[in-house]
């Protein structure tokens, strides 16, 4: 059940946070799904990590790592199979009101206006509605979208219609922000600019962020620590702090210090096997 | 007319495409009423040409005439508006025990093993043929015509919300489980809309299949109605007077068809299955 391992390799790595203040608190957690013409897949193995509050954590790793699969364990939408996750001194047990979360795809509901695809959150739980308006619209003026609060989501391009999405994870003032391959379907340069308007929006919210990636540079740009995953079965096989100043910009990817981590990285999945 | 074709073309200015494009709409719409003027005169030419008996095909002249006959003398306004309302009273009775039967079944997998057999094995009964059954149970008056519509519309609308309500895609259900939604939320803000561009497909479907219910239930045994007109006329010979109530019957179905698309557009404007619903007018 336990591998010493893998312990060894993710405890190794001293995690900068304090870990009695830990705003998620991941331990031995481990995820089999049964399928039926594969047999089992063991998708994470072992898994150990904590969240400090205010931090931002990317996770890496080639496809099949199960990085998604941990997400949706954090966001309580998946079982996990044994193990414990913490989220703010609570044991997880499903969908939680302290999380927001940000999809692949925006996910957008094609019948309700920008302004009412922020308010969900709101109105599934049943917030007060007056001071949930304000709020969305002080969230989409920030992520420069205060024009188009009553388009539909048809009108918006998918930049856009992905910082819709990112408004509606933060309407309920979350905790803790899950992101999973946010920016995936975007092209580079406005990739770029969401990195930077992320971050910006992590210090403004003063959020804690998961996000997951597939770009070992996005990782390293946006990251306090990133997590570098390895598949079958997907484990942690490193948590690299980064130590690049902030505020960060663009520039910075032209950097000794960028390029050291991000060949540290690489070097990782060039040893599993590469990336995809 | 090669000349104003090509000319948008060559240049490049988006401005001067739409106009370009609402012309050759509005020609496309203008061939169909032509073609039909054109199907009368050849319809007149014929009967004169090959002297075809008025009891066989009446000439579309005769039609006109006896269209004008009915509206102006009363004749046809009241069994109008009674089967009228056999076809709104059936096809609504329809559509909400479709709506609500489907909204049941497509929600409860329990629901779907225990009643989806047996309304499946309802629907393989041809409604003629129970059409008496239901004459003689409910009488010859409006009740049972109602009665035999809604039997036929509400199957289009069992099934379109069945499986509408399971076209909600999973990313949507999952994003709102986050949000710490439960099972009716998820229904009321996702199941259910996602579900509307089918079961409008479903009443487009039955308000047409309605105008047959009505006039399958007056030609059983009725007191009043086009379809106990049609009847009428024919036992008497009156070829005109069958054909007119029959342009009638369509006017109405054409008319409610074009009233459920009209509210489709309005309430499915963000979806883009009402684009490419068959409008056909």
């Amino acid at each position: 059940m336990t591998a010493p391992l893998s312990i060894q390799a993710g405890a190794s790595v001293p995690a900068p946070s304090r870990p009695g203040e830990a705003l998620v608190r991941i331990e031995a957690l481990e995820k089999i799904y049964s399928t039926r013409d594969r047999g089992n897949i063991h998708a994470l193995s072992d898994i150990h990590l904590d969240v400090a509050p205010g931090e931002f954590l990317t996770i890496v790793g080639p496809s099949g790592c199960g990085k998604s699969t941990l997400l949706k364990i954090l966001a309580g939408i998946l079982k996990k199979t044994s193990g414990q996750v913490r989220v703010a001194n609570a044991e997880l047990y499903g969908p939680n009101r302290d999380l927001g979360v940000v999809f692949q795809a925006p996910v957008l509901l094609p019948w309700k206006s920008v302004i009412d695809n922020v308010l969900v959150p709101a109105k599934v739980q049943k917030l007060d509605m007056g001071q949930a308006r304000t709020r969305a619209r002080e969230l989409l003026e920030m992520v420069g979208l205060s024009g188009f609060q009553d388009r539909y989501p048809g009108e918006l391009s998918g930049g856009m219609q992905q910082r819709v999405g990112i408004c509606r994870a933060l309407i309920h003032k979350p905790k803790f922000l899950l992101m999973d391959e946010p920016f995936g379907a975007l092209d580079a340069m406005t990739r770029e600019q969401m990195n930077l308007e992320l971050m910006r929006i992590w210090k403004e919210q003063e959020a804690t962020i998961l996000l997951v990636t597939h770009s070992i540079s996005e990782a390293v740009f946006l990251a306090d620590r990133v997590v570098v995953m390895s598949p079958r079965p997907g484990r942690i096989a490193e948590i690299m702090p980064v130590d690049l100043p902030r505020p960060r910009n663009l520039e910075m990817f032209n950097t000794p210090v960028f390029g050291k981590h991000v060949g540290a990285i690489r070097r990782h999945f060039q040893s599993e096997g590469g990336i995809d | 007319m090669a000349a104003t074709d090509t000319a948008p073309a060559a240049v490049p200015a988006p401005s001067t495409a739409d106009p370009v494009r609402a012309t050759r709409w509005s020609e496309s719409r203008a061939l169909s009423p032509l073609l039909l003027v054109a199907m009368l005169l050849l319809w007149e030419a014929l009967i004169h040409l090959f002297d075809v008996p008025a009891i066989v095909v009446p000439t579309p002249s005769a039609v006109a005439v006896a269209m004008w006959e009915g509206i102006a003398s009363g004749l046809f306004w009241p069994h109008f508006l009674v089967t009228l309302w056999e076809i709104i009273a059936g096809f609504g009775i329809g559509s909400v025990v479709g709506i609500a039967l489907g909204v049941l079944i497509g929600l409860s997998p329990l629901m779907e093993r225990l009643v989806y057999p047996y309304v499946v094995a309802f629907q393989t009964l041809p409604k003629v043929a129970i059409a008496p059954i239901i004459v003689i149970w409910f009488g010859y008056g409006i009740s049972s015509k109602i009665i035999i519509t809604a039997t036929i519309a509400f199957f289009p609308l069992l099934a379109n919300t069945i499986v509408g309500l399971r076209s909600a895609p999973r990313e949507q259900v999952e994003m709102l489980e986050a949000c710490t939604a439960n099972r009716w939320q998820i229904f009321r803000m996702i199941r259910l809309p996602q579900a509307l561009p089918y079961i409008f497909v479903g009443l487009d479907v039955a308000v047409v299949l309605s105008v047959i219910g009505a006039i399958v239930g007056e030609f059983v045994g009725a007191k009043a109605g086009l379809g106990y007109l049609i009847l009428q006329k024919n036992f008497s010979f009156d070829m005109a007077g069958v054909f007119a109530i029959l342009i009638i019957l369509s006017l109405i179905g054409v008319g409610l068809h074009l009233l459920v698309v009209a509210i489709q557009r309005r309430v499915l404007f963000w979806s883009e299955a009402h684009a490419n619903s068959v409008t056909g007018a």
